[in-house]
């Protein structure tokens, strides 16, 4: 109801009582008495004024909110006779509700929102088996094929970071490109913010020579200052003109959906007619289902539409197309991780509850005698209920004024946080959908932590509530089960998230242990592939002959090597197999391929473990060699020494090494079989890294050797160094972001249940100071007192515990998928966090056990 | 404060339902002012039943709120003055139909326990 319809009723209300009463005057007055004897008649007749308007007012609807302010008001005042619970309880809200809304914003961002793309839900992604990418031509031909697309488009799954040289704007750089076919944009329905997409003309060149680039849009405010007049520049890609055509909307950024931790700065076209597109399996593709079109009818298509391409073409590489709607790829890997963060959330918001009902619970205990007076004078058995809960709520929306700093700044901190490679971290945002959230979550918790005091209100009735003395005889001893119920259960939920915390913070700390196969310590790369045309086979022998010995030659550097592709930074696959054996075509081996100098192996940390490394001496005149790592060997000659055999590549290589494996996909993924090719023998390979181990912090180094290397290309781009360590973190990123987030929160719920405990104990003890003196009047040591305490403080907590550990038990499964190298239920993790609970709790209760060690009988006695 | 409960007649603590029912069967005769509809029932029932504004007006406020009265104010005839007026709604004379026979069984069933020769008799 609107306020000025209440004023106009207030004044109709008056007008109505007065003109009555003028009324019932005029008739006392007709009776004979005199005026002012009239009027008091008529007053006495008709009651207290005051009382009938109010009243009256009760029956307008509008009561409830008048009581409601009242309440309100009543609350506030409460919290400030008690500043110091009151600024306890603002905190612990504030964190509980800011964590949790730090949380669903990221959950919102990665599971709810939908993908920034048109019709997201028709979206899918397509693999090819295990593999990443599918060979070009098989692209084509499903393409044409298939029924239940409106449409297929592809990228290239093989890019790599800085593989463009741009000159003619400003200092040389590198950049990152990704070639994508032609309808890419379209089909994912993002229109260029300016300028157009590639039209078929520019799709017709060779590939990796664009005509035409389209630029991101962080890349294009960063490059070029947000100037739009750079659509129609020609700019200088790898010594090729280029031009700009257009530039991405903000929205659009490939690398958060696609390639988190990797920004993509342009997208040159993927030329589909060019006959000399790269060899293997290459184009990552995405596709757009025809409506009405299920993944079930579409995937079973590609499957049939696969087998016939197999038979067709049995000289192509093999095709199993595998269909994923594209939200489950981009963020199905986090889900495990972002439900069990939810979860946490979840038991941190109880714990909260618990500690705050606890603290609530006290406060109406020494409001014993209030409440009961109000329940005498009328006050009915809902309206304290409600009077409770409004404070209760009112509190909690204090705490969430700050809950909604953390739940702003939180998001806002992680969105930037470049160190985490997760999809989609950058949209991580405060929209309407998280302030909904912490709106709800803040009501919830004032409701839930609010109502189990609440109810206890209506049973003080007025007698016992005004006998009892003064606030220390308060507490209710009826309720001792319920504080115990809490603090039992605080301890059971921080038991709960504290094994979780530490099966995971375990498994980090074992993902780091594992042997990477290289040493990324004070290890770092540098692209500084030549700005220049290299045509003959021996100049190119030449230019990495003096590449090394310049480098070598910079003070700090111990050792050089390059390579074309990093480990942990992309991948390329081939068949691989010994000469002269036949593999069934399901089932051929193949390798990770690496082109690579004298030197790598040393400057990278990778140990030989027989036969040689590459030499100076192994080039284009020499023998062709190879050398394997140790799956390879074991795959093409299992039981023999693979050196001194041959593989088939190039017609015929020689092992002469065998090195040890590298885990190239991340710790957590077995390494797979690798070849290693001396690039001085092949010209194979796009990309080319220096290698350098070195004494001294890598960026310091990055001068140097440019200075050094500009002799031999003046027009060396500018570039950072990148460590390798760097790679690993990056790698290592999600798993960090989930032992940081749940630590936190594991943390956040050990002080809270160890300070709930510390309070109820302490309760208990002023509550017994009488009991205690008479028992050490009576003769008991100081010592046993405080072992009673403490004893009632560790069974409280082992309880909490016991049910903790159980609850985790039975959650196992939940989390295993989470877990690296360890058991959900490890013996080890899960005592410790016993010992740990327990130990907390007899910290906490110490301190007031001492101080019940301390109670002089003599006083104790005369206080009561 | 209790001292003055006990002056409050035992009648007056009319129950709620009545006062409405009361109030609804007087305007039946035609629209009346609040003093208006006080004063009938008083005098209706020989000062029984003593009106007590602190329940009147609330009532006729709920009854309005429930759309089985409506008000206006209106000049008094023969008096050179406004009155608010309540008109009895074709509601509430339905719910009068309803209250008189919820009433009526009511006083009949208190009756049969009251005066059980009578019943038989």
């Amino acid at each position: 109801m609107r306020w000025w319809r209440i004023t106009k009723r207030n004044a109709d209300l008056e007008r109505e009582l007065r003109s009555d009463l003028e009324l019932e005057e005029e008739e006392q007055r007709e009776r004979g008495l005199s005026s002012e004897e009239a009027r008091y008649a008529a007053l006495r007749a008709f009651g207290n004024p005051t009382l009938i308007r109010e009243e009256t007012h009760a029956t307008w609807s509008w009561r409830w909110l008048e009581s409601f302010a009242c309440d309100l008001k009543y609350g506030f005042r409460g919290m400030r006779r008690n500043v110091g619970s009151t600024v306890f309880a603002i905190l612990i809200v504030g964190l509980g509700v800011g964590g949790a809304s730090t949380v669903f914003s990221v959950v919102n961002a990665l599971l709810l929102r939908p993908l920034p793309f048109r019709d997201p839900g028709q979206l899918v992604w397509i693999s090819n088996g295990e593999t990443y990418s599918t060979q070009a031509e098989h692209f084509s031909d499903l393409r044409e094929q298939n029924h239940s697309f409106a449409d297929l488009a592809g990228w290239s799954g093989t890019y790599n970071t800085g593989n463009q040289e741009l000159t003619g704007s400003g200092e040389p750089e590198r950049f990152t490109s990704v070639p994508v076919t032609e309808n890419f944009f379209t089909l994912l329905g993002v229109e260029p913010a300016i300028g157009r997409s590639f039209t078929k003309d520019e799709c017709q060149g060779k590939y990796g020579a664009p005509p035409a680039m389209v630029l991101s849009n962080s890349f294009w405010r960063r490059r070029f200052a947000s100037d739009p007049n750079v659509v129609g520049r020609k700019l200088t890609l790898n010594n090729q003109p280029v031009t700009v055509v257009g530039v991405l909307p903000a929205s659009f950024d490939f690398a958060s959906v696609f390639s988190p931790g990797t920004p993509i700065d342009m997208f040159i076209p993927w030329p589909l007619t060019d006959k000399t597109k790269p060899q293997g399996n290459t184009m990552a593709i995405v596709g757009r289902l025809k409506p009405g079109v299920t993944d079930q009818s579409a995937q079973a298509e590609l499957a049939v539409l696969a087998k016939q391409l197999e038979t067709q073409h049995p000289e192509r590489n093999g095709i199993k197309p595998r269909l994923v709607p594209l939200e489950q790829h981009v963020s199905g890997q986090m889900r495990p991780a972002l439900v069990v963060l939810m979860w946490a959330v979840g038991v941190v918001m109880l714990i909260v509850c618990a500690n705050l009902s606890h603290l609530q619970l006290a406060r109406i205990g020494t409001r014993q005698r209030e409440m009961a007076m109000r329940a005498a004078l009328g006050a009915g058995r809902f309206r304290l209920l409600r009077q409770v809960l409004t404070e209760s709520v009112a509190l909690s929306c204090c705490g969430a004024v700050l809950g909604l700093l953390v739940a702003v700044v939180g998001p806002r901190e992680l969105a930037h946080l470049h160190a985490f490679s997760l999809p989609l971290l950058e949209s991580v945002r405060v929209d309407e959908k998280t302030l909904a959230f912490t709106v709800l979550a803040t009501v919830a918790t004032g409701v839930l932590f609010g109502l189990a005091p609440a109810l206890q209100v209506p049973s003080y009735t007025l007698r016992e509530g005004l006998q009892v003395a003064g606030p220390a005889a308060s507490g209710s001893r009826r309720y001792g089960w319920f504080r115990d119920a809490l603090v039992v259960s605080e301890f059971g939920l921080a038991c709960l998230l504290l094994v979780g915390a530490a099966l995971l913070i375990q498994s980090f700390l074992r993902a780091l242990d594992v042997n990477l196969g290289f040493e990324p310590e004070r290890a770092a790369a540098l692209r500084i592939d030549p700005s220049f045309q290299i045509p003959t086979a021996a100049q190119a022998n030449a230019f990495i002959d003096d590449v090394l010995q310049r480098a070598r030659a910079v003070p700090g550097i111990t050792t050089v090597g390059i390579s074309d592709i990093l480990p942990l930074d992309g991948d390329r696959s081939w068949q691989v197999g010994a000469k002269g054996q036949v593999y069934d075509k399901n089932n051929h081996p193949d390798a990770f391929i690496r082109v690579v100098t004298d030197g790598y192996f040393e400057a990278l940390g990778i140990a030989l473990k027989s036969g040689r490394e590459f030499t100076p001496s192994d080039r284009e005149s020499s023998d062709p060699v190879v050398v394997v790592n140790e799956t390879l060997a074991r795959t093409l000659w299992p039981g023999q020494d693979a050196v001194g055999k041959m593989v088939s590549q190039d017609g015929g290589r020689r092992v002469v090494g065998v090195v040890a494996d590298v885990h190239h996909g991340g710790p957590e993924r077995l390494s797979g079989a690798e070849m290693y090719l001396p690039m001085r023998q092949t010209g194979d390979y796009s990309a080319m890294t220096l290698v350098v181990r070195t004494t001294l912090p890598p960026d310091s180094l990055a001068a140097s050797i440019r200075t050094a290397l500009r002799p031999i290309d003046p027009n060396l781009p500018v570039t950072k160094f990148q460590t390798l360590q760097g790679l690993v973190d990056r790698v290592m990123s999600p798993r960090r972001f989930l032992v940081l987030l749940l630590s936190g929160f594991a943390g956040f719920a050990l002080l809270l249940a160890s300070l709930g405990i510390y309070a109820l104990i302490s309760y208990s003890v002023n509550q017994r100071t009488k009991e205690i003196g008479i028992r050490m009047a009576m003769g008991a040591s100081s010592w046993l007192v405080q072992q009673n305490v403490l004893t009632r403080t560790l069974r409280l907590a082992l309880a909490g515990v016991i049910l903790g550990t159980l609850c985790s038990f039975a959650l196992s499964k939940s989390i295993e998928s989470l877990l690296f190298g360890i058991a959900p239920t490890d013996p080890a993790v899960i005592s410790g966090v016993i010992l740990l609970l327990c130990s907390v709790a007899l910290v906490a209760g110490y301190i007031p056990a001492r101080r019940a060690s301390r109670i002089d009988p003599m006083r104790a006695l005369r206080t009561e | 404060m209790s001292s003055m409960a006990k002056g409050i007649p035992q009648r007056a603590n009319l129950l709620q339902g009545t006062l409405d029912m009361l109030i609804l069967r007087t305007l039946l005769y035609g629209p009346a002012h609040g003093h208006q509809i006080g004063k009938h029932i008083q005098r209706t029932t020989n000062d029984f039943l003593q009106m007590q504004h602190g329940s009147l007006y609330p009532a006729l406020h709920r009854l309005e709120r429930r759309g089985w009265v409506t008000s206006k104010w209106e000049m008094a005839p023969g008096r050179n003055r406004e009155f608010k007026y309540y008109r009895l709604t074709e509601k509430g004379r339905k719910q009068l139909v309803v209250e008189e026979s919820e009433w009526k069984q009511m006083a009949e069933a208190v009756a049969r326990v009251m005066w059980p020769a009578a019943e038989e008799s």
